[in-house]
């Protein structure tokens, strides 16, 4: 089945809230009615008609041909299917999804995979900063699945980070980690300030640490089998973090200024 | 009644009768292959009948580095028992008092099922709050701390209710020598066959029951039929040119599996033939009114 393609046309001159376009929203719709739903998010009315060249498909895959910074929560609560931007995306990319494959190709905004809780999110640019966490009031960032970002990230990556895996294979900004309740984070570039920062469980493993805080404390280095497990699991989507998790690891549990059961690892 | 002779080697014709069972596998790593063994052998210790041992457990095989969960060589296991809660408290203190102390062990869950037995869920609590969680996709894992590292356990395994448990093979020969020889060979075939174990000593035994004995207490005592020094004294299911007889008894995570594991017992010892190996082959059945399988063993020659 082919796919169906949003062909970009020209920058859109205002902010865009394409959250309407994932698959379990554009099923079985005409590309007459896709044209004409609405995603401006100022009083100027604008319709995907209007900015998107729209060549028919099967609506379970997705293709944006071109991106923006403009386009903001592309594949919000994507459930299922596909969705692929060969470009850049605003904020919010992926928030809050439970299930398919989300790729961009480009950049993206601030919050990309806000509050993810299933399925896999790529970005192959840099994210901005709070990849993965909450928004305001918020208690819990990412709940589950697979979060990758080739680039760099913004501050405060895995922030609330409460289940699941977030792989950086640049570099991310200062407080990585921050606030997490669980899961497992990884930063295979260099590292801000103050990794972990009032981190309560949840493993974060940098290849590149800074100076740690001093609330996280020595435990020495250790083989372990959860690394190679980790190593395994994870060496299909990032040969880079398996590289890191097969090496000896040094454990440093933290952060003690909170709960104090996290973990940060780094090779010996 | 003409017996069936293959090699010189008669097969009666009788099947063997085996009864719907609970099984479950994991797959057992450690540092090296000898350690992972270790932990398997210790945890399927004295685990050859479920009417003493409350199940029965065994090796199906040994596993390379290459295909285990996290990289190191391991061994599968495999566990019978008669009721789910049965299967589930004996794994779990198998687990615990076996895996869990053994030197570098880890423990994953290694059958596809929807119906989950707990693992890591129930040991989990030894970490007295310094277990730690981690999920990978659908795969939920426990770290909990001991004094070597970490111990690394899947939180549940798959359960199947398809298990099949007491296919055998009686195998009759003139001495115990050459009875050894062809059980032995049987044995050695059917280890290579998957997702079956043969529960008793070396996978052979030799103690076969009848169901009821003189005494009240019994439920079951010494098939007198198949004693060879009981030959001319009790009514005996012996020939002349028998003297010693072992059994096999076969567990399955699936019918087929039993099946093709007796099918690979029968054809090593149909190829020994009879001056080295057994001269019959039988198998043991309750009339066929208390297991619903049965495996024939004409369907079953080579």
């Amino acid at each position: 089945m082919k796919p169906l393609v949003l062909a970009l046309e020209q920058e859109p001159d205002q902010r865009l809230d394409l959250s309407p376009l994932s698959p379990h929203r554009l099923d079985g719709k005409s590309a007459k009615e896709i044209a004409e739903i609405e995603v401006q998010t100022t009083r100027e009315k604008v319709t995907v008609g209007d900015l998107f060249r729209i060549r028919p498909g099967d609506a379970q895959t997705i293709v944006f041909e071109g991106g923006s910074t403009r386009l903001d929560n592309v594949g919000l609560g994507l459930k299922g299917g596909e969705i692929i931007v060969e470009g850049d995306v605003g904020k919010c990319v992926g928030r809050s999804m439970s299930g398919g494959n989300l790729v961009v190709a480009g950049d993206a905004g601030p919050y990309a995979g806000s509050a993810l809780s299933g399925g896999r999110l790529e970005i192959g640019g840099n994210a901005g900063d709070f990849l993965g966490g909450p928004l305001e009031g918020e208690l819990e960032g990412v709940t589950g699945g697979l979060l990758i970002v080739r680039g760099d990230a913004g501050a405060r990556a895995g922030d609330r980070l409460r289940r699941g895996t977030l792989v950086i294979e640049g570099s991310a900004g200062d407080y990585p980690g921050s606030r997490m309740i669980a899961g497992t984070l990884v930063v295979l570039g260099a590292t801000g300030v103050l990794p972990g920062y009032l981190m309560r469980r949840g493993t974060i493993a940098l290849a590149n640490p800074p100076e740690l805080a001093p609330t996280f404390l020595d435990c020495g280095a250790h083989e372990l089998a959860f690394a190679s497990l980790s190593s395994r699991l994870l060496k299909p989507e990032s040969r880079g973090a398996a590289k890191l998790f097969s090496s000896l690891l040094h454990r440093f549990a933290g952060d003690s200024a909170a709960l104090g059961k996290g973990e940060i690892l780094f090779p010996a | 009644m003409r017996p069936i002779v293959r090699n010189g080697v008669r097969i009666d014709e009788s099947f063997a009768e085996a009864f719907p069972m609970r099984g479950t596998a994991i797959v057992i790593t450690g540092p090296n292959q000898r350690w992972a063994k270790q932990a398997a052998v210790t945890m399927t210790g004295f685990a050859t009948s479920v009417i003493g041992c409350g199940c029965e457990a065994g090796i199906d095989h040994e596993i390379s580095a290459k295909e285990t969960p996290d990289g190191r060589p391991g061994v599968r296991v495999l566990i019978f028992a008669m009721s789910s809660d049965t299967l589930q408290t004996q794994l779990v203190n198998r687990v615990g008092q076996c895996v869990l102390t053994s030197p570098g062990s880890a423990c994953f869950g290694d059958l596809e099922s929807e119906d989950r037995l707990q693992i890591g869920d129930a040991i989990r609590y030894f970490g007295d709050g310094w277990q730690v969680s981690k999920k990978f996709g659908a795969r939920h894992f426990w770290r909990v701390p001991v004094m070597d590292g970490e111990f690394l356990c899947e939180a549940t395994t798959g359960l199947t209710k398809k298990a099949v448990g007491g296919g055998n093979l009686l195998i009759m020969g003139a001495t115990p020598k050459t009875t050894f020889r062809a059980t032995e060979a049987a044995v050695a075939a059917m280890n290579e066959v998957k997702d079956v174990i043969l529960p008793f000593p070396g996978g052979i035994v030799r103690s076969g029951s009848k169901v009821g004995s003189k005494y009240k207490a019994m439920s079951a005592s010494t098939n007198d039929a198949y004693c060879p020094t009981l030959r001319g004294a009790v009514a005996t299911n012996l020939d002349e040119d028998i003297g010693c007889v072992l059994e096999i008894v076969i567990d399955g995570l699936n019918e087929q599996a039993v099946a093709k594991a007796m099918r690979a017992g029968l054809a090593a010892i149909l190829k020994l033939g009879p001056e080295d190996g057994a001269v019959r082959v039988g198998a043991g059945n309750y009339g066929g009114k208390l297991g619903p399988f049965h495996f024939h063993l004409k369907d079953l020659l080579p």
